[in-house]
Parts: C-alpha cells; sequence; structure tokens
C-alpha cells in the first residue's frame, strides 16, 4: 500500500490488493476441507513430478521372482503379476494418469474456451455453426465414442489427449458461449465498442474477467472427469498402454485379488477418489473467494 | 386482516422506534472506520420521517439498522435501536427475523433486482403473510388485491398473475410497495424507492405510496437524495451528510429557513439561474434521418439541429424512438436514411466506420450505471480507459486526471481502486459521467434523464463548458416543467425537439 502526495486539491492514494495478498486474504478464510484439498493436490504433484526420486524401483522393473508377494520391508505394497514393485508403480502413475489428464484439460480449455467466446460475439451463422458441430459431437455417448476413435487411430498417449480432449471442449465450449453471450448483451460492451475498442480487447478486458471464475470452477471439475474417463478407459485397456503405469490399469490388473480381502487393488482407486474429491473441495473454495467483487476483503 | 396484535394498539403520539447515539463502522484496508456516527432520531406511530444527503452520506445503512441489520462488512459500534420498547441489537437474530416483513417492512430501490423473476406478483406478494400463518392463503389473496388497487395498478384482479417482468418498473415498484403493506407493518423503510424510475413514473408512485401510509396510519422512514420527494413525502426531515447529522426539523421549518450553510446548498441547486448563451454554430445537425428495426419503420424524416453549448431535450412516450433516436447519432443502429453531420462533417451511418477522434466527441450517458459499468473493472480502469485510449495519457498523468474528474464529480479518491459494487447507487451514476467527460467531447447522448442523478452532478454535467447535450425524457406535462428549469436549454430548441419527436409518433 502506497500513499503519494502532490499538491491539494489533487491527492492520489493507490492501494491496491497484490494477487498475493489477495490468495493471502483468501487462504485466511479457507475451511480444513480446503486444506486438506490443497495437501492432497500437492502430493500429487509432487509425485508426478518427483516420481524417480521417490520410486523406489523403477516403473517397468521385474525385482521380485514372485508375482503377487505380500506385503514386506523390501515391497512395502508387495508385488504385482509379473513381479513389479506396486509402490513404485504406483508414484509412476501419478505422473502418468495425472500428467497426462492435466494437459489433456488444458488443451481442452485453450480449445473451447476460445471458440465459445469467439462464437458468442460472432455472426449467427458462425455461431450455429461451431454450436451445430459441439452439439454433434456431444450426441454421441462420450466413452463409447472415444472407444471407437482409440480403435481407429490406435491407443497411443498423442491420440488420448487429442481425443479427449475434443471430446471435452464441447462441454466448455457451451458454458464459454453461454456465459460470454450473457455478458456480451451488457451496456459496458457496447460502451467498449462505442469507444472504438477491438474485437481483442472486448474479449480479454471486458469478457473474460467476467466469466474467468466460471471457467476456473469448470476446470477442477473438467479436470476430474477427463482424469476419469483416461482411467476409465485404461480399465477397459484401451487406455494408457502398459508397461506404463496408470491407476486405471493396475486396478484392472489386480482386481480379482479384492475378493481374496487384500486391499492392494483398492489403493490406486484410492488415489483416484482422494484426487477427485480435492480437486473439488478446492474449487468450492475458488469459486467463493473469487465470487466478490471487493478490493477490501 | 386485524389480527395482528400490533394493529389495535396502533395510535398517534406513542414513540415507536428509538434510535440512540447510533455508530455503524464499515471495514476498509484491515481498519474500522465509521460510517454513521452517533446519530439519534425518533419515530412516533403514524409519522414519516424524510431522511436526506447526497450518495455515500450513510442513508442506507442508517435505514437498515431500523430493521437491526447491518450490512456485509458493516457493525454496530455503539449505541441501541430500540423498536417497540426492545433494543433490537441486543434481541436474538430470531426475534429480529420474526420482526422483518412482518412489523418492519423494506422498500428496496430496485424493485426489478428485489423480486424473483421465477415466481409470479402474487405468490411473492403473500408469501409473507403465509410465512408468518397469519391468514388462509385465499384471505390473503383478496387482500394482496386490496393493496393493488389501492397502490392503483391497471387491473388488480389479474394483475398478480403476470410475472415481474411483464409489468413496468413503476408498477413493479409499487407491487412491492403492496408487498411491503401485506403484513400491515407499523413501520417501512423506503429506500429511495422511486429513484430508478424516471420521471413521470416517478410523481405517480409517490402519489400511491403517500396515500398507502397515510391510510394505514404506518410510520415510515424515508430515504432519498431528491429534495422535491421529501417535501412531499415526509413531515420531518433530517440532513445527513458523511454519516452525520447536519439538522433536522419539521419539513415546513427545513424548507423555508434551514439552518445549516450545507442544507442551504442543497437547497440553493433547485433554484439556478438560467443563463443567456450567445448563438453558437450547429454541432450536431440530424437531418431526415429514417431508421428500421428489421421491416419495422422505427424513426420517419427526424431532424434536429443542436447548437454548440446548448441542451435538446426530445420528448416522446415511451415507444416513440427517443432511445432509436439516440443510438441512431451514436451509430449503434446505421440509418436507412438521412444524415447525422457534427461540426459540419457527415458522420458514417456505423460507428465502425468512424474515426477515433469522431467517437470521442459524442459520449453517451446511460440510465443504467449498473449495466454499463463492467463490474471487474476499477473506478481508476473505468475512468482511465478512455483518457488512455483516446488522450493517450498514461501511467501518473492519467492517474492525476482521473482523480480530478472524481473530484468534479464529487467523488473521493479513495473510491480510485472501487469495483462498482462497492459505491451506491449514486456514486455509480458519477462514475459513468466522470466517464463520458474524461473523453473530453463535444457533446453528450443522454438516454433519459437519470432521476438517479443526484443535484449536484446534475449541476456539474450541465454547468461544464460549451458542451451540448441530446436528452430524451418522457412526454409528460412535468417533464416540460423540469425541462424548462435545466440551464442552457433554450424554449425554441425544446419545441423544436418535440416536434421532432412528434412527427416520429405519427409514423
Amino acid at each position: 500500500m502506497q500513499t503519494s502526495q502532490t499538491s491539494p486539491p489533487v491527492r492520489i492514494v493507490r492501494y491496491r490488493r497484490s494477487r498475493m495478498e489477495w490468495l493471502r486474504a483468501g487462504l485466511r478464510k479457507a475451511s480444513w476441507t480446503t486444506w486438506l484439498g490443497l495437501a492432497v493436490i500437492l502430493l500429487h504433484a509432487a509425485l508426478a513430478i518427483f516420481a524417480p526420486l521417490l520410486a523406489p524401483y523403477g516403473e517397468a522393473d521385474v525385482v521380485s521372482n514372485e508375482p503377487f508377494s505380500a506385503w514386506s520391508l523390501a515391497f512395502p505394497l508387495g508385488t504385482d503379476q509379473l513381479g513389479r514393485d506396486v509402490l513404485s508403480r504406483l508414484i509412476y502413475g501419478a505422473r502418468n494418469s495425472v500428467g497426462i489428464a492435466f494437459v489433456t484439460t488444458a488443451i481442452a480449455f485453450l480449445l473451447g474456451g476460445t471458440l465459445g467466446i469467439l462464437s458468442a460475439i460472432s455472426p449467427a451463422w458462425l455461431d450455429h455453426l461451431l454450436s451445430g458441430l459441439a452439439d454433434t459431437l456431444m450426441a454421441i455417448p462420450q466413452l463409447i465414442f472415444a472407444l471407437i476413435l482409440l480403435a481407429l487411430f490406435g491407443s497411443s498417449i498423442p491420440s488420448i489427449i487429442l481425443i479427449i480432449a475434443v471430446l471435452n471442449a464441447t462441454q466448455i465450449f457451451r458454458l464459454a458461449r453461454s456465459s460470454a453471450r450473457n455478458v456480451a448483451a451488457m451496456e459496458f460492451i457496447e460502451v467498449a465498442s462505442l469507444r472504438g475498442e477491438g474485437t481483442a480487447w472486448v474479449i480479454v478486458r471486458e469478457i473474460l474477467p467476467n466469466i474467468l471464475p466460471m471457467l476456473i470452477a469448470e476446470f477442477g471439475l473438467r479436470f476430474c472427469f477427463v482424469f476419469l474417463t483416461i482411467s476409465a478407459l485404461s480399465f477397459l485397456g484401451l487406455g494408457i498402454q502398459p508397461p506404463s503405469a496408470d491407476w486405471g490399469t493396475m486396478v484392472r490388473e489386480s482386481a480379482t485379488f479384492i475378493s481374496y480381502g487384500d486391499i492392494t487393488p483398492l489403493l490406486p482407486a484410492a488415489a483416484i477418489a482422494l484426487l477427485t474429491i480435492s480437486i473439488n473441495f478446492v474449487v468450492d473454495w475458488f469459486l467463493d473467494i473469487a465470487s466478490g467483487l471487493r478490493n477490501d476483503q | 386482516m386485524t389480527n395482528n396484535p400490533a394493529a389495535d394498539g396502533r395510535r398517534s403520539g406513542e414513540t415507536l422506534l428509538d434510535i440512540r447515539n447510533l455508530t455503524i463502522e464499515a471495514e476498509r484496508d484491515g481498519a474500522w472506520q465509521p460510517i454513521v456516527r452517533d446519530i439519534s432520531l425518533t419515530l412516533k406511530r403514524g409519522e414519516v420521517l424524510g431522511i436526506i444527503g447526497e450518495s455515500g452520506a450513510g442513508k442506507s445503512t442508517l435505514g437498515l439498522s431500523a430493521l437491526g441489520f447491518a450490512r456485509a462488512g458493516c457493525r454496530f459500534s455503539a449505541g441501541s435501536v430500540v423498536f417497540d420498547g426492545r433494543d433490537l441489537l441486543k434481541e436474538s437474530e430470531e426475534y429480529r427475523r420474526q420482526l422483518r416483513g412482518n412489523r418492519i417492512a423494506y422498500v428496496a430501490q430496485s424493485a426489478a433486482a428485489s423480486f424473483n423473476p421465477a415466481h409470479r406478483l402474487i405468490d411473492q406478494t403473500i408469501e409473507c403473510a403465509m410465512r408468518e400463518g397469519l391468514t388462509s392463503r385465499a384471505a390473503a389473496i383478496g387482500n394482496a388485491k386490496d393493496l393493488y388497487a389501492q397502490m392503483q395498478l391497471p387491473d388488480p384482479d389479474s394483475i398478480g398473475a403476470r410475472f415481474p417482468h411483464q409489468v413496468s418498473g413503476g408498477q413493479l415498484q409499487r407491487a412491492m410497495t403492496a408487498m411491503a403493506m401485506t403484513c400491515r407493518p407499523d413501520l417501512i423503510v423506503f429506500d429511495e424507492p422511486t429513484t430508478a424510475l424516471d420521471v413521470t413514473t416517478q410523481v405517480e408512485v409517490l402519489a400511491s405510496i403517500r396515500r398507502i401510509v397515510e391510510e394505514h396510519h404506518t410510520a415510515a422512514l424515508y430515504i432519498t437524495h431528491d429534495l422535491a420527494v421529501v417535501a412531499q413525502m415526509a413531515h420531518r426531515i433530517m440532513v445527513l451528510r458523511h454519516g452525520e447529522l447536519v439538522e433536522e426539523a419539521d419539513t415546513q421549518t427545513m424548507l423555508s429557513a434551514p439552518r445549516q450553510p450545507y442544507t442551504r446548498s442543497l437547497w440553493a441547486v433547485r433554484t439556478m439561474e438560467k443563463q443567456a448563451e450567445p448563438p453558437a454554430a450547429p454541432m450536431l445537425e440530424i437531418s431526415g434521418i429514417e431508421a428500421h428495426y428489421g421491416t419495422f419503420k422505427v424513426l420517419d424524416d427526424i431532424s434536429v439541429t443542436l447548437p454548440a453549448g446548448r441542451t435538446v431535450a426530445v420528448v416522446g412516450e415511451s415507444g416513440s424512438g427517443k432511445s432509436t433516436l439516440a443510438r441512431v447519432i451514436a451509430g449503434l443502429l446505421p440509418q436507412t436514411a438521412g444524415s447525422v453531420s457534427l461540426n459540419g462533417t457527415a458522420l458514417a451511418p456505423s460507428l465502425k466506420q468512424r474515426s477515433r477522434d469522431q467517437l470521442r466527441r459524442i459520449q453517451m450517458i446511460y440510465q443504467s450505471a449498473d449495466t454499463s459499468l463492467n463490474p471487474r473493472q476499477t473506478v481508476l480502469d473505468l475512468v482511465g480507459r478512455p483518457l488512455a485510449f483516446h488522450l493517450g495519457l498514461r501511467g501518473r498523468a492519467r492517474d492525476l486526471r482521473v482523480a480530478e474528474l472524481l473530484d468534479m464529480v464529487e467523488l473521493s479518491d479513495r473510491h480510485i481502486v472501487s469495483f462498482p459494487s462497492e459505491l451506491s447507487g449514486g456514486q455509480k451514476q458519477r462514475v459513468s459521467i466522470a466517464r463520458a467527460i474524461a473523453a473530453d467531447p463535444d457533446g453528450f447522448i443522454c438516454d433519459e434523464i437519470p432521476s438517479a442523478l443526484d443535484q449536484l452532478v446534475q449541476e456539474q454535467i450541465l454547468k461544464r463548458g460549451p458542451t451540448a447535450s441530446v436528452m430524451s425524457a418522457p412526454d409528460h406535462p412535468y417533464t416540460l416543467q423540469l425541462l424548462s428549469a435545466v440551464p442552457q436549454m433554450d424554449a425554441g430548441w425544446l419545441d423544436a425537439a418535440i416536434a421532432g419527436s412528434r412527427a416520429a409518433n405519427g409514423r
């Protein structure tokens, strides 16, 4: 907060919360669920980034002669059907599952968000064309459509990312378009065009700040859906391919052991569930602090 | 509906509301600062107390305190609010909640924002009576229809079946007053109930409110910035400034012999003198304008000439094309025939083909500051953008100019970092005027005379240099009376403009 003074009567008091201060004020209001959510997300991120340092063994190394060995000191969570260390695969799985889901969601947002806002302020024919395209894609059940496309193009990681991103971009397109349309109808957009502002200013400075909280909230939820879709595809065998470790695949491979009272197959499933819930906690908190239009809270 | 126990004991002379040494603080930059300081007031049953002051004086905060309510970010720090013998600030939230709507009602400034758009008027009107279980649904509906009739709403038997968007702004404000009356409250707090309405509708709504308050012998706190309104409504008037009491007296005394200089300055605006202006070259010439919405012809052969430094009022009924004319001048709706020329140069029909400088020279002021200010931009962004865009001001030069402009419209420079939602209705209107002045235009277009404008600001914009304005206003005797009081308004131009608008009507 800075106060600079010139001769009266014109005096300028400038203070504005920086992003950091705003975040700190927001964190003071955070509930324990938010803190839990943040902790879990950071943990997952750390696992994904530092996987090679944290994992006791390599991702695909066969380290034991004994498949499906029980929990022991050498293999804290036992081994899988080929004798690979489950803990190591769980840690590497974070990198594959979380990392790929994040990249996919980011692409989906870039694509859906840009087209959505553009569609909202475009002439009617372009708007109809883009909306029609999005509706057509949405009309086909997502998982089945993804399976068909993956069967067609082969399930490499780039094609998984692109296919899931495009499918999810349709939802983001609809959200961005409808919320941007509401904003575009406001008089302050008319004020901007009366001033002679270009399209870029109108999108970035007038419309985007008004719909950004909604888009960020959607980012959290959409990330969960993408994550679950990829896990589901892996579980079905068309997602991330062996020997890469992935939580969805890991659940499938050891699923039969649930009936023997072994909780090992539940661990990757629990990691998926925990991350999903945590992201929702943090999104709720973010919506709460971003909805107020105040500098001084 | 006399089963409200309070209704039987209602008679004049008994004190209903007693506010003692009330101080209310608001949090700003982490520190608590008083926004209402040491205010005391008493209100007897059946009495109407007017609270007047400019925007940001703490009127609304004081009004809400009569309900024992402090807005988010505000707190009661001293004093008491005794309603019917019990201090609301010491009672439980449950007790206060039961009083609200039932014995103390609140009528807000924006009826449009206060009604739920998804429910019919009648359901919202009787909601309070039904919630308290005071009466059967049939009786409540009958009562609501009575009240609609008393508020002079058209077709009182069936208007309740409409949704809020199906009635006009004035009708909605009347329905809201009817809603406040359903439980026959002892006290109603009116917070600028007519400010968002245009001048003619305002007169009609005020008459209805005054009649119903008198008939039911309800006490009222009437909050406004408009002296003409408060003089009509109130038995007594309190003048507030910066959260402090300036003076308090009976309406008659206050009008005839105000004691404080500030009060006199409020009064003085009403008697502003017209200055004689020498004839000037035409700034804006509009000739033979035709405009269509689709195939529907809205404007037919309209011609108006606006000399520099004058104000032309375009007067006509709603739907006569006043706003359309404003949109044609601004270039938002390209005309299908005729021409608009500025300082002798013809303007392109569409604003997309006009130069930046041409756009700068005509500034539009919207009726609603709520929708014309981007809620995610601070006052600095809002007022500073035209300075940067049109005049190339950057950094400190721009900031200083913004502070200067805010000073011109009598806003404090601490508002420079505020978002619109942190400002009162009048302050928002001032920001939108400061933004229009920032571009240093030759002329303004005001769509509908903003009755939400404080007197002091009206003076400011009308006094400003050789600027011309086009104002649109509804066709009503009261409008003419009001417009003839506007300085720089020449009777001849006024007539010409009305003739032009009538032509539009007779399409």
